[in-house]
């Protein structure tokens, strides 16, 4: 018997109609944990570096993660990934909700899926019943409304159902996947859902997920959530609200967005506005905000309360988390929150990404004021900025007229309308809209993680190392002083030393090889918890959080009964981020793809950055151009994978 | 008729703070297999939440008694405008739906408030409901006299001989228990 996991697979081939229950190697297990981790790994095996994103030869791969649908806390994320639209490298988007454990109880740990269907249908995932179902009366129907449509029409109150809306029928590059509170948003995989003619997937399974260890299990479990616990009762003093706390930042409880409003970009990431926020504001908005929001909810067996039900009267309801709800707003520079609530709702029902679409959309309008765009290109549409922004919406999603060139983000649209438009497209990592945020000095570590990170997003990267310096010795000295969850002592030292100003401060402090040390903690953290399956919010995301690197391995150890410790989960994590690498590698990725957008900081410093990405990939074992060296991925067992590098010319000389 | 002291152990359910996690299902689910936390299956638990996201509603409910039929009719409750499901407050394992079943034998499930040894403090959804929506008191009533508790196994084989027949089933188990002797 298999342990934590289930060892099968669905492989479900849309061309062919087939589908098939398969039995997995616990080798790779082993050597990649799940969830992200083995996505990469069959990414790498299954989809040759040429295949274009909407070939049916590209994979969508639906994963749960090593814990999922266990007893651990927030273990519940489903990891998706594909070859991305956008961006043409391994795109891996993820959602919490109720899915992935649903897809355990189920008696699996991922579905495959390849080819591509004739039709519009959907998958009813039922235990061992499994069914490629007509959709065609779900075509163009919103993502919210599918997932209730379906629950109804299998009579199946309790399935959990991810679905598409329009934008990924239309293979909108913003497309997302739509679960319940939660969504799949970053890269496109909406689009490539789409593409294979799979509106949704629902799931429902009533079968038993094991762990090796019960009694260990269980008592480290709790130890997580007494920890959440008190985590709750005692937010970290001295650093902003929304970083006190666990979970994704508390955009649906928090209804003070001075700081939001005041330090983050509006329109197409340009415009800081010191003086927005005042107590006509602050009364309006928070009025708008209680009064559309239901009840503040959380993905399966978490205590936070991350999301939202939303309901703004005359409109269906819908649920929300995270950021989304200033995004619109601030890029279409509306002052009042109602809209933002209003238009997130058909957004969510389109299926977008709330992050890239309400960018793309501000991109256009400065075309179309710097002239590059014309009258032409915008006829028939409001000239309140309000209706301009529905408008816009409206187009994309069903790829009308200027809406068809916008669908593929600001990059790609950029290089299709030309006449300058590329320096419009100025807020992008590897072709994909970042955070709408600018600022003054250099921060060495933000670099990093800017540049390097494969998923070209930055909450995806970064995490419990603070943002900024704390102002006294004593505010330093009472950080560090619970700080359990460090990987080494040496970093509560750089705490101690950090300062505003002087030669302790950024940019050319954490220095060079802090910094990278620093950036391989953060991301250490990330690819464990997305091959496991654990939220980001309760480990690598938030400020002293409940999981860590010294109670990973235990946990991994009785639930699997795999013989895992520290040394072990690190190389575990170096084989993943590495294999990622050589996946993104060998589609291209080089240094000169690594950088951050020109005006994210005021204050850049060339050769510090240079040493900084020198630093970064000596540390790696990857050579200078970001290329993993032959003896870094011998020593993580991927010796095929550096032969098919060398093979191609990309690894050169049989060396590098 | 005899008076007795009764220990009388009752959950409070305030749906206010419940933020449809299912933490209680899977802890149910995982304290009751065997071995105990070997397996966790929120099919198995027996406490459920009951739960409509789009119509915010959200309500956990203990598995209560077996009932061989479903009730002649059926309650709807709209409390502050919000409309409740039929049976959205029924602690019955009954033919009409689906929860308060073993998914593989399709017996009924019953609360036992965690019995353990050495006892639980508190239920183990108690334990792991961290935001206070399923509150645990112990209070003590004089009661007419003890109640006889039925079994497991005594209120499975009571939904099988309705099911069968008491023929059926004495029939069975003895034909069973002789194949096993033999």
């Amino acid at each position: 018997m298999r342990y934590a996991e289930t060892g099968f697979n669905l492989e479900i081939d849309l061309s062919r109609g087939s589908v098939d229950r398969v039995a997995t190697d616990l080798r790779s297990t082993e050597l990649h944990l799940g969830g992200l981790g083995t996505n990469t790994r069959m990414l790498w095996d299954r989809v040759p570096p040429e295949t274009e994103p909407f070939s049916p030869n590209n994979l969508l791969i639906f994963s749960t993660g090593l814990l999922g649908g266990t007893p651990a806390p927030g273990a519940n994320r489903t990891m998706v990934t594909t070859y991305s639209p956008q961006t043409l490298f391994m795109g891996y988007s993820m959602m919490g909700g109720f899915w992935a454990p649903e897809l355990k109880y189920a008696g699996y740990d991922k579905v495959i899926l390849r080819g591509k269907s004739p039709d519009l249908v959907y998958l009813w995932i039922n235990n061992d019943k499994v069914e490629i179902r007509d959709a065609s009366h779900l075509r163009g129907k919103g993502a919210v409304e599918t997932q209730e449509l379906i629950k109804k029409e299998l009579n199946e109150p309790n399935a959990q159902v991810a679905a598409i809306g329009l934008a990924g029928e239309n293979k909108v590059y913003m497309a997302s996947i739509e679960q319940g509170r939660s969504s799949a948003s970053r890269l496109g995989i909406g689009a490539v859902m789409g593409d294979k003619g799979v509106k949704a997937i629902a799931v429902r399974g009533t079968t038993d997920v094991n762990v090796a260890r019960p009694a260990e299990y269980i008592e480290l479990c709790n130890e997580v959530l007494q920890y959440i616990k008190y985590r709750n009762e005692n937010p970290v003093p001295n650093v902003m609200t929304i970083l006190q706390g666990l979970g994704s930042p508390q955009e649906m409880l928090h209804v003070d967005e001075k700081w939001h409003t005041e330090n983050f970009m509006w329109g197409n990431s340009r415009v800081r506005r010191k003086d927005f926020w005042n107590k006509e504001i602050e009364e309006r908005w928070k009025s708008v905000q209680l009064n559309v929001r239901k009840r503040l909810i959380s993905c399966y067996n978490c205590p936070m309360k991350c999301g939202a039900i939303i309901s703004v009267p005359g409109y269906s309801t819908y649920m929300m988390k995270c950021f989304s709800k200033l995004t619109y707003t601030m890029a279409a520079f509306v002052d009042d929150l109602d809209f933002g609530f209003k238009i997130a709702q058909r957004a969510t029902e389109y299926g977008v990404d709330g992050f890239s679409t309400p960018q793309v959309m501000a991109f256009a309008v400065e075309l179309k004021e710097a002239g590059i765009l014309t009258d032409k290109d915008f006829e028939g549409c409001p000239s309140d900025n309000e209706g301009r922004f529905y408008w816009l919406l409206d187009r994309i999603v069903r790829r009308e007229g200027i809406g068809d060139v916008l669908a593929d983000g600001t990059h790609w649209a950029a290089q299709k309308i030309g006449k300058g438009a590329e320096e419009f497209a100025h807020n992008n990592i590897k072709k994909h809209e970042q955070l709408p945020l600018k600022l003054g000095m250099l921060n060495p570590v933000y670099y990093l993680m800017y540049a390097t990170g494969e998923k070209a997003n930055i909450t995806q990267i970064e995490g419990q190392f603070p943002q900024t310096p704390f102002a006294t010795m004593e505010e330093r000295q009472q950080f560090i002083s619970d700080w359990i969850q460090v990987p080494d002592e040496k970093f509560k030292q750089i705490v101690l030393d950090w300062e505003f100003r002087g030669e302790h401060s950024n940019p050319y402090y954490p220095t060079v090889d802090m910094s990278v040390d620093i950036v391989d903690w953060q991301e250490m953290m990330h690819y464990v918890d997305d091959a496991l399956g654990v939220c980001a919010g309760l480990s690598s995301f938030p400020l002293k959080p409940p999981y860590h690197i010294h109670n990973y391995p235990k946990l991994i150890s009785a639930a699997t009964g795999m013989d895992m410790d520290e040394e072990g989960l690190k190389k575990v994590y170096r084989r993943n981020r590495s294999l990622l690498r050589a996946v993104n590698v060998r589609r291209g990725l080089r240094r000169a793809d690594e950088v951050p957008p020109e005006d994210h900081w005021k204050k850049r410093f060339p050769e510090l950055e240079a040493k900084l990405l020198d630093a970064y990939y000596e540390f790696k074992g990857w050579d200078n151009d970001g290329i993993p060296k032959k003896k870094t991925l011998e020593e993580l067992d991927l010796g095929d994978v550096a032969e098919d590098l060398v093979q191609r010319g990309i690894i050169k000389n049989g060396q590098n | 008729m005899a008076k007795t002291k009764k220990k009388v152990k009752t959950i409070t359910i305030d749906l206010d703070k419940c933020n449809g996690c299912r933490a209680c299902e899977m802890i149910c689910s995982t304290f009751h297999a065997t071995p105990k936390y070997s397996s966790n299956n929120p099919a198995r638990s027996r406490i459920r939440m009951i739960r409509d996201p789009m119509r915010d509603v959200y309500v956990p409910v203990y598995a209560g008694e077996y009932t061989g039929a479903e009730c002649m009719g059926r309650d709807k409750y709209v409390i502050d405008g919000k409309e409740y499901d039929e049976c959205g407050f029924c602690r019955a394992s009954c033919p009409s739906r689906d929860v308060f079943k073993e998914p593989d034998s399709k017996l009924p499930l019953k609360c036992d408030m965690c019995e353990d040894d050495p006892p639980q403090e508190k239920p183990l959804c108690v334990q792991w409901c961290i935001n206070d929506a399923l509150i645990y008191e112990e209070k003590e009533e004089e009661v007419d006299e003890e109640e006889v508790k039925m079994e497991d196994v005594e209120i499975g084989l009571t939904s099988m001989i309705d099911k069968y027949g008491l023929e059926k089933v004495m029939d069975t188990v003895s034909r069973m228990s002789a194949s096993k002797k033999g």
